[in-house]
């Protein structure tokens, strides 16, 4: 069935398809649909879930880190503050291994206050642990929940699904909501067999030395190495049942781009209409969106930048004192590999437009040079 | 002779407490009372080293470490999911020390309380940050030495009423217990499992080497603090102070700090405050006894 929804209506009904079981979350700007709707459903029954109204974004993580190891679905959403409030949290659920579902809405971290979009704060989460998702449409959104749960009930680590603040969580877009029936058939019930149960009792996450430690640790990379096959394959999985295929990147006209856009989230669509508008002008540039960041898809990202002789990052995202997130992931996929010129460009940050012009006045600012005349360039800001 | 508890154990040997662990009786009484079907959540506490390194463990029900700071959110999510899974037979008991109920667990315990989730939240109580290396809690009395009280500048500050916070939330079940009297906190647990909403159970669990006293001095000071006035014992169902223990003739606060170094330090004058503050907030708990 077809509906014109928001976002963040996008990831209620996400969850609810998925059938989650507990959900454990607190209200924080741009985020908070996600749970308003999911509160009604619950209390119309629509979805036999417990609903914690816990009273912070770090009890919500413990909570769903409770519920998860006694077995059960756990979802949660959260954004900014609420997320860097998790921190400890998320080490936490990924080191204990629970395949726990969230939804992140890129919001600019404080201070100074903005409720507005960037990605500061999923991407300093990024070594958690987290399977990170970044996300283009509200359909995208929706689909991803579900495949999320299944990938992570597989490899048994948790996974975020990452959307912009307003420009996608806010925004009504027409998504296809598949029936509970084609949904279940893909997404089997949670089986835990490591859950707290008291007729095979175990203690979990107890002290261990460092004889042990370094295994655990091991593991959790392994079982990120191994989500990596696995994303690919239920992403085609989920296209062949439900007509929507995803996959770690999102190519457009990049075969036989000279110069690839490489961005996240809603900027691609932006980039999109760009390319197109280029292409008519028989400039020869593509976009490259990166959809899953962990893990990390490095011989994608090698395939399909192969043949680029530029590649451009737009990052709406800056490592202080280094430069743009996504340009660093690119390049250390790159280096020996590839010798285009990587250009690291900083836009949109704190909820700022990214325009086709934008676009066209980072493209141009690169078409003028070999390779790129500093690390870091700022786009449109007032020095 | 029918024993006074189950002869039953659920705690095994070759845990790592300390000689006279007061969190070791605790536990061990508490299980006792609790049996098989019960789930724990242990934050960071001196019980994330009792229960032994991986892969031991010296407990016989489940146990889900989690964050200092999570006891009561964490229990509050088992026990969410084992109710949608339709096994809300089991118990989920939070078990903290005081670091983690006082301070730094207050938020997640407040919430938890609030929403009346259906869980058991013990706290032990040793008064100090004990497995860190005896640094001052919300939880230290006043007079006390730690390691970051020294004796120079010892703890001058009252011990925070958990209870009476706890109290303000209006929860169905609360009560004090102590190790050493093993029936009176048996007795406690086995009616709060009778009650649905939150449960908190405030336990006074004396540490040989925290409170610098004999190892077989534990379950006699603990005696003394209840039979000083300094920790009584009583339970508050739905509201209803009820004295469990009763102590007609309160002994001197001095018989109970003379056996711990932490105090030694203290001047008559210093002992004579000591007394005061027990007295004052004796008689203000008093007044609320209906039995």
């Amino acid at each position: 069935m077809k509906k014109v929804i928001m976002g963040n209506h996008a990831l209620s009904h996400g969850a609810t398809l998925a059938r989650v079981q507990v959900i454990a979350a607190y209200p924080i700007t741009p985020q908070t649909q996600v749970v308003e709707l999911l509160s009604e459903i619950v209390a119309d029954q629509k979805l036999k879930a417990a609903f914690i109204k816990v009273e912070s974004e770090h009890s919500a993580m413990a909570a769903c880190i409770g519920a998860s190891s006694a077995g059960a679905r756990a979802f949660t959403a959260t954004s900014s503050q609420g997320l860097a409030l998790m921190h400890e949290l998320l080490h936490w659920a990924a080191g204990a291994r629970l395949p726990i579902v969230m939804a992140e809405v890129n919001r600019a971290m404080a201070p100074p206050w903005s409720i507005w979009s960037d990605q500061n704060d999923s991407l300093s989460q990024r070594d958690t642990g987290w399977m990170q998702f970044y996300c283009q449409s509200n359909q995208e959104v929706l689909d991803t929940v579900i495949q999320a749960y299944k990938i992570c009930e597989k490899v048994l680590m948790p996974a975020m699904i990452v959307l912009d603040a307003f420009s996608l969580s806010h925004t009504y877009e027409a998504v296809d909501i598949p029936d509970q029936e084609l949904v279940d058939r893909y997404l089997p019930p949670f089986s835990f067999k490591y859950k707290l149960d008291v007729n095979d009792p175990h203690t979990f996450g107890g002290l261990t030395k460092p004889d042990w430690y370094m295994e655990f640790r091991y593991k959790m990379h392994e079982a990120l190495e191994q989500a990596l096959p696995l994303i690919k394959e239920e992403g085609k999985r989920f296209g062949d049942m439900f007509g929507r295929a995803y996959d770690t990147l999102d190519p457009y006209r990049v075969d036989d781009a000279d110069t690839v856009l490489v961005t996240s989230g809603t900027a691609a669509s932006t980039a999109r209409y760009t390319v197109d508008k280029l292409r008519r002008k028989g400039k020869k540039v593509g976009n490259l969106r990166v959809r899953v960041l962990r893990p990390f898809p490095f011989a994608d990202i090698r395939r399909e930048l192969a043949n680029a002789k530029k590649i451009v990052v737009i990052d709406r995202n800056i490592s202080f004192g280094y430069h743009g997130i996504f340009a660093q992931e690119v390049k250390s996929a790159l280096y020996g590999h590839c010798s285009a010129p990587v250009f690291c460009f900083i836009a949109g940050l704190g909820g700022r437009d990214i325009f086709p012009e934008t676009i066209e006045g980072i493209l141009a600012e690169c078409g003028r040079a070999k390779k790129p005349k500093q690390d870091i360039y700022w786009v449109e800001v007032k020095k | 002779m029918k024993p006074p508890l189950p002869v039953e154990e659920y705690m095994s040997p070759g845990h790592l407490a300390c000689q006279g662990c007061g969190a070791g009786i605790a536990m061990r009484t508490t299980l006792k009372a609790f049996g098989k079907d019960t789930i724990f959540t242990f934050p960071a506490c001196c019980w994330t080293v009792i229960d032994g390194p991986f892969p031991y463990s010296s407990l016989e029900v489940p146990l889900l470490h989690t964050a200092f700071e999570t006891t009561a959110a964490a229990a509050a999510g088992v026990k969410a999911a084992l109710d949608i899974l339709g096994q809300e037979q089991i118990k989920v008991v939070g078990w903290a020390g005081d670091g983690g109920t006082f301070d730094i667990g207050i938020q997640a315990l407040s919430g938890a309380a609030e929403r009346n989730d259906d869980i058991f939240y013990f706290c032990y109580d040793n008064e100090a940050y004990m497995n860190t290396g005896i640094q001052r809690s919300g939880a230290t009395p006043y007079g006390a030495w730690t390691t970051t009280t020294p004796v120079k500048h010892f703890k001058k500050e009252v011990k925070k009423s958990i209870d009476d916070i706890v109290a303000a939330h209006r929860v169905p079940y609360q009560a004090t217990g102590s190790v050493a009297y093993p029936e009176d906190l048996f007795k406690k647990i086995v009616k709060a499992k009778g009650i649905s909403g939150f449960k908190f159970l405030h336990i006074l669990a004396p540490c040989p080497p925290g409170w610098k006293a004999r190892p077989d001095d534990s379950v006699k000071l603990a005696r003394l603090a209840v039979q000083t006035g300094v920790f009584p014992l009583y339970e508050v169902e739905n509201g209803v102070y009820r004295q469990t223990i009763k102590t007609p003739s309160r002994k001197p606060v001095l018989e109970y700090i003379k056996l711990q170094g932490r105090f030694k330090h203290l001047t008559n004058e210093e002992i004579n405050e000591v007394q005061a503050r027990v007295d004052s907030y004796y008689q203000l708990l008093e007044k609320r006894f209906q039995d």
